[in-house]
């Protein structure tokens, strides 16, 4: 954020407390880890098949077979629940991963070598903002055929332009300092100091970021999907399924409310451990 | 919110680089005027980036406008023709620089679909996305501001242990999650006291258009007051640590005072630009909330253009989008310089 307006030797209030690590960060990794090992091993897991309707138990409540009850065809909602993980997860991540390494990249030219090069970029990112990003993602799903892979590269472009800042701001701060200058008078390209003295420090910023972006992404993804432009509908997707719940909103909730609450659990936990990792982050670099 | 958070670390105060030679008054205008000109400039310049893109992008989208607007089972012939009237046999450039022309003039053109004139088009639809977004960020500011004071003015208690936790809460739940719930709450079985969809006009029943949009206002405000609260605070926090708030605290002015007066204003910046950017990504529609709530706002209107084909109607209102970002960004860049003297003189 905008720390211009901040003097230097302000103190943070909450550095103290940052040491000492709360209940919640416990349960937040835990609640996490937990997802994550069932995103990945869902395919082996002893779960109904999420696919398959039983008509038998379309809207039933929870019973033993189904922990979470069935949905409207009467399809398992925990192991939908559990391989819609698996969706969510992969956009989030790999989508974040991507526009983080390339706006990074580009923001770190930006920074080191201003100028031109960071006119140019400031126009590109500018232009990205103002383009509504729905209208983006409808037109490259509707050119490229909805699917996760098209998801995943509509994402990764509309998270660009916030990397290419970060990583510009975090680049000018080191651009000047000592190490730098040393490897300019040593004589190293400019590529080289980009990769080996200023990426290590950038990485950190621009990763403590990324992870809470993997939470909103998730967001996003679910928002998508809720407007039918996501993954496409057989496959489970947390979005998705609270979106297919809303028609029986009113009389059987439990049908989009279930994937609902794992979705807030999940990003809870992320922007959660993200913002105590941010912290500690900021903490170590006003000490520097 | 992802784009939101960090624009303002891009945009926030520039770095100073031509030194005003003037200060007081003089500078502060001459200042003003030299940035509104850059800006303008740059500006401009996305404006016809972002035209000629949607441009670009009707174009490579699967499906034949013409073939949409003729209908189905129209003959070739039919479809050619209706080509021909709309002048989508003319290359991408010529119909951008015409457009281009048109609005130069004035004229946005028709739609497709329709035949209704843009222009009237987006005059029925912003009013409606207006009086949501501006309804919404008031909600917005009015909780998260005081709450934020307070916090800042006592951390750790239990004004700001509450309301981070609430904040963090709402935060980390996606929008159209707490609008299905709020439906729930507030529209659905026994509890039923307002509309869950539909919007009524505020000069067709006053009263029924504040009901129809309660819902939809709070369930935009709730994650952006929780952002605001929290953005407010840790700036607040920071700039009760300088030396002027403790002289003020030192003369005996009271807490209110030194609150509101002294530190409130500097610690505004982040605030204003993350408000202002969000204030303009609403304009541009709140789509997920005018789909769940039935609004018929800009957002939908979007939408429905992208899936029709009918890129004249996208064309206006990404237009309009554009133009709203243009400006927003410019008034925030000039109200830095009415909050902060030191921006002036750098400027």
């Amino acid at each position: 954020m905008t720390d211009a307006h901040r003097s230097p030797g302000a103190a943070r209030p909450t550095s103290r407390r940052v040491d000492r690590a709360p209940v919640g960060w416990y349960v937040a990794w835990t609640w996490l880890g937990a997802v994550v090992v069932v995103a990945v091993f869902a395919p082996l897991l002893p779960l109904a098949d999420p696919l398959v309707p039983d008509y038998g138990a379309a809207f039933s409540g929870i019973t033993p077979q189904h922990w979470l009850g069935g949905d409207s065809l009467g399809r398992d909602i925990f192991s939908r629940v559990a391989h819609g993980a698996r969706a969510s997860l992969l956009v989030g991540i790999c989508a974040v991963g991507l526009g983080a390494l390339a706006g990074g990249f580009l923001g770190m030219l930006a920074g080191y070598f201003g100028g031109r090069v960071e006119r140019v970029l400031a126009f590109v990112t500018d232009v990205v903002l103002a383009f509504p990003s729905l209208v983006f993602l409808i037109a490259i799903v509707a050119v490229l055929g909805s699917s996760l892979a098209t998801l995943i590269l509509g994402l990764a472009v509309l998270s660009v332009p916030t990397f290419i800042r970060l990583a510009r701001a975090a680049t000018l701060t080191v651009a000047q300092r000592e190490f730098v200058q040393a490897a300019r008078a040593y004589g190293c390209r400019p590529f080289r100091i980009i990769v080996r003295e200023i990426a290590p420090n950038v990485v950190l910023p621009v990763a403590a970021y990324a992870f809470i972006m993997v939470g909103i992404f998730i967001v996003v993804e679910g928002s998508l999907s809720f407007l039918g432009l996501g993954i496409p509908p057989p496959t489970p997707s947390w979005g998705g399924m609270i979106a297919a719940g809303r028609p029986e909103l009113l009389s059987y909730p439990h049908i989009s409310l279930f994937p609902a609450a794992v979705m807030f659990a999940t990003v809870l936990s992320i922007n959660y451990i993200g913002e105590r990792v941010r912290k500690q982050f900021e903490v170590k670099g006003s000490n520097l | 919110m992802a784009e939101t958070m960090t624009t303002t670390a891009g945009s926030g105060v520039p770095a100073g680089s031509t030194p005003a030679p003037t200060g007081g008054r003089g500078g502060r205008r001459r200042s003003a005027v030299r940035r509104v000109r850059a800006r303008l400039v740059h500006l401009l310049a996305v404006l016809l980036a972002v035209t000629f893109l949607s441009f670009v992008v009707v174009e490579l989208l699967p499906g034949d406008a013409a073939v949409v607007v003729a209908g189905e089972g129209a003959t070739p012939e039919q479809v050619e023709q209706v080509r021909r009237d709309l002048q989508l046999d003319r290359p991408v450039l010529v119909r951008y620089v015409d457009w281009l022309g048109g609005v130069a003039t004035g004229d946005l053109g028709r739609s497709f679909r329709t035949g209704q004139p843009v222009a009237e088009a987006l005059a029925q639809r912003i009013p409606v996305t207006f009086e949501i977004t501006v309804v919404a960020q008031l909600l917005a500011l009015l909780v998260a501001v005081p709450l934020a004071v307070y916090s800042a003015y006592r951390p750790g208690g239990f004004v700001d242990r509450v309301s981070m936790t609430l904040g963090f809460g709402a935060a980390a739940m996606p929008t159209f999650v707490f609008g299905m719930v709020l439906i729930v709450l507030f529209a659905g079985g026994i509890t039923s006291i307002l509309p869950a969809t539909g919007y009524t006009g505020f000069f067709e029943d006053p009263v029924a258009n504040m009901r129809s949009i309660v819902l939809p206002c709070l369930t935009l405000m709730i994650a952006e007051a929780a952002v605001y609260r929290q953005l407010l605070r840790s700036d607040m926090v920071s700039t009760l640590q300088e030396d002027f708030i403790l002289m003020a605290r030192s003369k005996g002015l009271p807490p209110r005072r030194v609150l509101l007066r002294h530190a409130l204003r500097p610690s505004l910046f982040s605030l204003i630009t993350l408000s202002g950017v969000n204030i303009g990504r609403l304009l541009g529609g709140a789509v997920i909330v005018e789909t769940l709530f039935a609004i018929p706002g800009l957002g939908q209107l979007i939408v429905q253009a992208v899936f029709n084909r009918d890129y004249v109607i996208l064309q206006g209102a990404l237009l309009f989008v554009a133009v709203v970002y243009v400006v927003i960004n410019m008034v925030i860049d000039l109200l830095y310089l009415v909050l902060d003297p030191r921006v002036r003189r750098d400027g």
